[in-house]
């Protein structure tokens, strides 16, 4: 908030709490009043939430996602000149498909010692993820789209995911579209990340290759994301851990949130704010000077904030 | 507990006296080639002439994979390849080529559902010299390569909405298990991590967790840990050098094989093994026929002559083993003859030649 202040953009934040509360019938859902904002507002900036251990309902992340239909996970991994990492061009973007899939949660015992999981794939699904994706690429100036999959292996579920991502690819003729095996995109990704673009996935592998990729850049202390859902709702958030052990004491890294934050201003056509806010964020960290804890210095959260703020404000 | 310990003792006294002494004449051991397609054959013969120049007591039983089609129609492989391989026990193979709308399922499936080759192994080790962006790469994964993901039971339940089961058994996992804390144990190795998603597909992937927990019991000397498959992405990528022994269903075997492979430069430098019930087991190298370079004398043989040093381990021959791999990573180590892969101009055969010579000026 302090960033954006310093850099004068033309937002006013709505606080709201995510506790699970039981209505009416037992069902677990997110509190009115914070339901009741995302309606209305239609954009979201979130941290970390804690993971509930035996606490009766499921996690927080599930019953927003439910509750607001976020169907696309989306996150853009660009490498951060002055972060040293093993990888120094990255720049692409993993949009993974947030509701079904291997996620559905259908699970039974057919007979002692033997458990099936069931993976759904549906037409609706699949459309849906591969026009965002194409949608995306388009808005944000990207070349090329790829489908990764199995159908090798699972030729009706991925068959059908792909034949939609096929079906969508012929209505944006201006976007290449490609298709590649899962495992062959890890094979490839280690070995030369520049290759890729924006990448589009049914659940599972969108879980594996979104924390890959920001491994690739450095960590989810550093790594974007958002979740687009039906009606207009986008909800972004940064997707490290709450890190209790330094809570409270000054020294959290909040380019992850504030990368985020930057996303989201874009979503909004904020483009010069978020351009201005990004660039002070990275020189920031280009520079080596002001670096927090994780990032390999030994200033304060504070300080590394303050420094960004200023650097915000010698641009105007 | 404790009878489990002597159960697994006992299997693996019953499973040495299984193997047939018939294999041994005139102290050579018999293994099965399987050339394969493409550039296999000539890689094979690049791996022959590395065992001859290094004096392997081994003889080579050549056979073709190609699908046959038995009475009532079941495709199964060529009856003499069954018998070869059931005798020996002991296979090395390249590469095949993948049958498009050919009729019968995919010949490593065959291969995979005759011999119950319930483990696929791969060690990933940094070849010095092979330039990644990692340098101290030594792991292994240890992929569960019969069930999981990949049971192929897949339905329309109405139009436009698909199902695909992935099916987990106590059978398989504890098997799996096993093999790899044994392999840990006879490799010493220190840890052994379970790779999996029990947060979200508790049943199937908690089942599998449930019998790794248990196996890891009866081998204290080994370390066990368990991590989510995301999280081990995410940091295999940052410190790939935190990872020892990985066990995991099969697709996740299947992307983080890959994934590792990727690490130390490719499908064209990484060994692999598939170990089957009964005592079988085929070494093969994972890359393609490459049929655009076949028979121009231009392919790199690294991966299947790996493929086999895995193989003299299994076999008990670490010194021949040993004596290879070194020749090998000297060579790629040297840069001075290399294949084209490998950012060399050399011909396989030139490529051949010089590790058999290194192979040679050790004696």
């Amino acid at each position: 908030m302090k960033i954006f202040e310093s850099a004068k953009v033309p937002i006013q934040w709505e606080e709201r709490n995510v506790t699970a509360i039981q209505g009416p019938g037992g069902r677990w859902m997110i509190p009115p009043d914070c339901k009741e904002s995302m309606d209305r507002t239609l954009i979201g900036l979130k941290g970390p939430l804690k993971t509930p251990i035996a606490a009766g309902h499921p996690s927080m992340n599930l019953l927003l996602r439910k509750t607001f239909d976020l169907y696309a996970n989306v996150r853009p991994c660009v490498s951060i000149e002055g972060y040293k990492t093993p990888y120094t061009d990255v720049d692409l973007v993993t949009i993974r498909e947030n509701t079904e899939g291997e996620y559905s949660g259908i699970e039974h015992i057919i007979v002692d010692g033997v458990v099936q999981s069931i993976k759904l794939i549906t037409e609706d699904a699949s459309r849906r993820i591969a026009e965002y994706a194409f949608e995306y690429a388009r808005n944000n100036q990207r070349n090329s789209v790829t489908a990764v999959h199995k159908a090798n292996i699972m030729r009706m579920s991925d068959g059908l995911f792909l034949r939609k991502c096929r079906e969508v690819a012929e209505n944006f003729k201006d976007v290449k579209f490609t298709e590649m095996y899962l495992d062959t995109v890890c094979l490839n990704m280690v070995q030369d990340p520049t290759q890729f673009d924006v990448l589009v996935m049914p659940n599972l592998y969108g879980d594996i290759l979104s924390d890959l990729c920001a491994g690739l850049i450095g960590g989810l202390g550093v790594t974007p994301s958002g979740n687009i859902g039906a009606n207009g709702v986008a909800i972004f958030e940064s997707v490290h851990g709450t890190a209790p052990d330094i809570a409270g004491l000054d020294m959290a890294n909040p380019t992850a949130l504030l990368l985020s934050a930057v996303m989201m201003l874009r979503h909004m056509g904020m483009h010069d704010y978020g351009k201005k806010i990004e660039t002070a964020c990275f020189d920031t960290i280009r520079d080596k000077k002001v670096l927090t804890g994780d990032l390999g210095g030994k200033s304060k959260c504070s300080e590394f904030t303050e420094e960004i703020c200023r650097r915000v404000r010698d641009m105007d």
